[in-house]
């Protein structure tokens, strides 16, 4: 109907001058956008297919390509934008819950830019990371509420497993099914080269990628999808999934598209069928049954392996954590409300959750004050995009970060947010054939292994900056932090100074 | 201006102790001029010194010093301390006036005693009685500050240059086994005398010239635990990390000094091919109390009862020596304050970063 038309969102712009009818945008396209026209011996597009992902303007070799937002646009509105009149039209069409893919993109602060990172100057020497060594290395796991001796005095060094980091940052969940084949090749290996972990989000663990365990943290999520002894001790820790940062409270939906072939192996699910993960554990309905889960999945591993449990900044994450540092797991990880994913519900994913920033300073603050925040590790997710929100968050209390968009977006990803489509032009988020075939392991993992090595080199000279010499002397440092622009409430909640102070 | 606890303020220092290891005792005029050389290294805004075996005739009992800002102040902290203490002597420390030293708080000496039936009620040993009484009496009492509270030894400090401190507190007619010494260089005004080191909780004092970049870190990790950096000073964090360390955790010295001064992994790494147990101490001890490490320059004098302990920073990023001559050990921030206190010191040696030095006074001789 007439009444439902949207004005294609992009405009494709070809000089003519330049393209030379190679074709390549066409085949470049996995949303059929190029095509072309042996009458007029032209291409032609149909750009409300477009959705931005930039693969055609990357592989056009004379750049005749550009993608350009779409002028056409509604009356002016400050209050009805085009995207609420749009989902309007989509609603009052389809009837359906709208979907995106990726992080909140709305316009909520992002307090990494509000908070800045001191250095030393006069009273105590900056370090020189090139000359002096520069120790990054992170430990995550339970430590000890108090030292034991042998019979002879020596320690008792017996510990709690800890998972070991050359690095404080390490990958989120990303299942085998919402993203691809080589993508977790690529996050695998990588792990492995730069000693940190990747984890499998909850499809399972694709047969090949055993070999990798030592680098692999195992998920078990709602829909315990792949998840079986063998499963549980192929990893290096395994992580119970109870929300994530982009879709508190709702469960999960893998399209039956989506599951084919190994995807459908992996999962245990018969192929074509969705995957669905409910919104909570069934078997979990209150701290004590988590509680339960965790012993159950020590039980399941000989109490080998650290376990983690990941959920969603919900607003009162401080009290949430306290329970789960005292339902017997090792390692928390919180998920702010900037995380991604590869297909939520769009009113839930742009209003529900919080800042990982604020939620990280409340747990540490509140996990301190219970005198308790020895016996967990934290680590903080949800949009990590640089090794200055890495600096940041390990001052404010994190010990660890883990990252995907970034991940992504270094394997190729151009974060167009269709992940919903399985139709990723970069073969990412799609189970297509012809389109994971772009995305090489081999370059997947030396990029993620670039982008690590590049971040780590700029945590080194940031804490030589400041006069650290060691990761964990970072660690809860707030003094290190001051805010800029923040109201006295938001500093209060950081638990730092604003600049100048 | 804020007053030191509602600010950080850095400083750099000088430092400087000697002890006998035979328990002879020494009065304090050598270690007020061993200070005098190394004037510069401070600016008159602090100085201070520990003394052990200073009160052999109260031997049992604790010994606290403090600072009043007015009488109101005291009446209030001896009603207090009466609450779970015998107080078997309480008098104004003695002091000489000049004209180097003003604004001079109320200072007074107690000595006193836990009431066992407090002890047995509250379920806690003597120390943590006196540990928990002075955090409360530091961080709520209005103008009251406890700055020394062991057995048998004090802390005598004030806003000053060291050797002015010294003669202040008359330190030529205490004598002691071991003294160690402080002056100050912040690089702020200190409101008032609490913030001049040594800083001291039960008989552990430090001496501390650095400024520590791990601080909140070592801050935030010691709260947990009940500790309250009212001043928010380098040495009072460490201060209380070594009690923590080892009066809590019961560590051993050279334990301790690997927690907060601990070797590079790489050292570790090297360490596991020829003596893997030790490595694997090291290691369990970094993956235990990373939150105690404690990074950027520092050179401390950790003072208790029948020793010392000097440490560097593990990069070695502040001057600190020590020698000896007959019974005598010998540290300082510059050779030039040995050399005042023992002109024919022997064996000078600069400690490498992270390599305790510990001094121990011999068996029954303290």
């Amino acid at each position: 109907m007439a009444i439902d038309y949207i004005f294609p969102t992009y405009e494709v712009v070809r000089d003519p001058n330049r393209c030379t009818v190679c074709r390549i945008c066409e085949t470049q396209c996995s949303h059929q956008v190029h095509r072309y026209d042996a009458g007029s011996g032209q291409m032609l597009c149909d750009e409300a297919r477009c959705v931005d992902c930039l693969r055609c303007v990357s592989f056009c070799p004379t750049h005749a390509l550009k993608i350009k937002k779409n002028d056409c646009a509604f009356r002016q509105n400050a209050n009805w934008s085009q995207k609420s009149i749009e989902e309007i039209y989509k609603q009052a069409s389809s009837s359906g819950v709208l979907l995106s893919s990726m992080g909140n993109p709305q316009a909520y602060p992002v307090y990494w830019d509000k908070i800045l990172i001191n250095a030393s100057q006069v009273t105590n020497p900056s370090i020189d990371p090139l000359r002096e060594p520069m120790e990054t290395k992170v430990f995550l796991g339970k430590k000890p509420s108090s030292i034991q001796r042998n019979p002879d005095g020596s320690l008792c060094t017996s510990l709690a497993p800890q998972l070991t980091l050359s690095m404080p940052v390490l990958f989120s969940a990303m299942s085998y099914g919402s993203i691809s084949y080589p993508a977790h090749a690529s996050l695998a290996r990588a792990a492995q080269v730069m000693g940190t972990y990747y984890n499998t989000g909850e499809g399972g663990l694709h047969e090949d990628f055993y070999g990798y365990g030592e680098n692999t943290i195992v998920q078990v999520a709602s829909g315990r999808f792949g998840v079986h002894t063998k499963y549980l001790n192929a990893g290096a820790a395994i992580e119970v999934k109870m929300g994530q940062g982009a879709k508190p409270g709702i469960g999960g939906h893998l399209p039956g598209m989506k599951i084919v072939g190994d995807v459908a192996k992996t999962r245990m699910v018969p192929e074509g069928s969705d995957a669905i993960s409910p919104a909570p554990h069934h078997d979990i309905y209150s701290i004590e049954d988590l509680r339960q889960l965790v012993f159950s999945l020590k039980e399941a591993t000989q109490y080998q392996k650290p376990i983690i449990v990941k959920v969603a900044a919900v607003h009162n994450i401080a009290a949430i954590a306290s329970g789960i540092a005292r339902s017997g797991a090792d390692i928390i990880a919180i998920d702010g409300f900037r995380g991604g994913t590869g297909a939520a519900p769009t009113r839930i994913r742009d209003n529900v959750g919080i800042p990982i920033e604020l939620a990280l300073a409340a747990v540490d603050q509140r996990l301190r004050d219970e005198g308790i925040r020895n016996r967990v590790s934290i680590i903080a997710g949800g949009s990590i995009r640089s090794s200055a929100d890495v600096i940041k968050a390990v001052a404010l209390g994190a010990d660890a970060c883990c990252i995907a968009t970034a991940a992504l977006l270094a394997m190729g990803c151009h974060l167009c947010r269709t992940c919903q489509s399985g139709s990723c032009s970069w073969g990412i988020a799609t189970q297509r054939p012809e389109l994971t075939a772009r995305l090489d392991p081999q370059i997947g993992a030396q990029r993620l292994v670039s982008l690590l090595t590049a971040w780590q080199h700029e945590i080194k000279e940031f804490m030589g900056g400041m006069g650290i010499n060691s990761i964990e002397a970072l660690c809860g440092n707030r003094a290190m932090l001051r805010g800029i622009g923040l109201t006295q409430k938001e500093l209060d909640i950081l638990g730092i100074l604003h600049a100048g102070e | 201006m804020k007053k030191e606890g509602q600010i950080r303020i850095p400083s750099g220092c000088a430092i400087s102790a000697v002890i006998s290891k035979e328990g002879r005792r020494m009065t304090g005029e050598k270690i007020i001029e061993s200070m005098i050389p190394m004037h510069d290294r401070s600016n008159g805004l602090g100085g201070g010194f520990a003394a052990y075996g200073i009160y052999p005739e109260h031997a049992d009992l604790f010994a606290f010093h403090l600072f009043f800002e007015d009488e109101e102040a005291r009446h209030t902290f001896e009603k207090l301390l009466k609450e779970s203490f015998e107080i078997y002597d309480a008098e104004a420390i003695p002091i000489r006036i000049i004209e180097e030293i003003t604004d001079i708080p109320l200072i007074w000496r107690y000595f006193a005693a836990p009431l066992p039936s407090v002890l047995r009620r509250q379920q806690l040993d003597e120390k943590e009685l006196v540990v928990r009484t002075v955090t409360r009496v530091n961080s709520t009492l209005r103008g009251t500050h406890i700055f020394s509270c062991g057995k048998n030894m004090g802390a005598f400090k004030a806003v000053g240059y060291p050797e002015d401190v010294g003669r202040f507190y008359r330190l030529e007619e205490y004598e002691a086994y071991s003294w160690t010494a402080h002056g100050r260089y912040p690089t702020n005004t200190p409101g008032w005398w609490g913030g001049a080191h040594p800083f001291a909780l039960l008989d552990y004092s430090v001496v501390h010239n650095g400024e520590i970049s791990s601080y909140d870190t070592n801050r935030r990790y010691m709260e947990m635990f009940g500790y309250r950096c009212n001043l928010q000073t380098d040495t009072e964090v460490i201060t209380y990390m070594a009690d923590y360390l080892l009066r809590r955790e019961g560590l051993s010295l050279r334990e301790t000094a690997s927690v907060i001064a601990a070797p590079f992994w790489s050292t570790i790494d090297k360490l596991a091919e020829k003596d893997s147990q030790q490595a694997e101490q090291l290691t369990y001890l970094r993956k235990v109390y990373p939150s105690l490490l404690i990074t950027g320059p520092f050179s401390i004098i950790l003072g208790f009862t029948g020793g010392l302990m000097a440490l560097n920073d593990r990069l070695k990023l502040r001057s600190m020596v020590v020698a000896s001559k007959d019974d005598k050990v010998f540290i300082a921030s510059e050779e030039s304050a040995i050399r005042v206190m023992e002109p024919n010191a022997e064996n000078v040696y600069a400690p490498m970063g992270g390599e305790p030095i510990i001094i121990h006074v011999k068996e029954g001789a303290y």
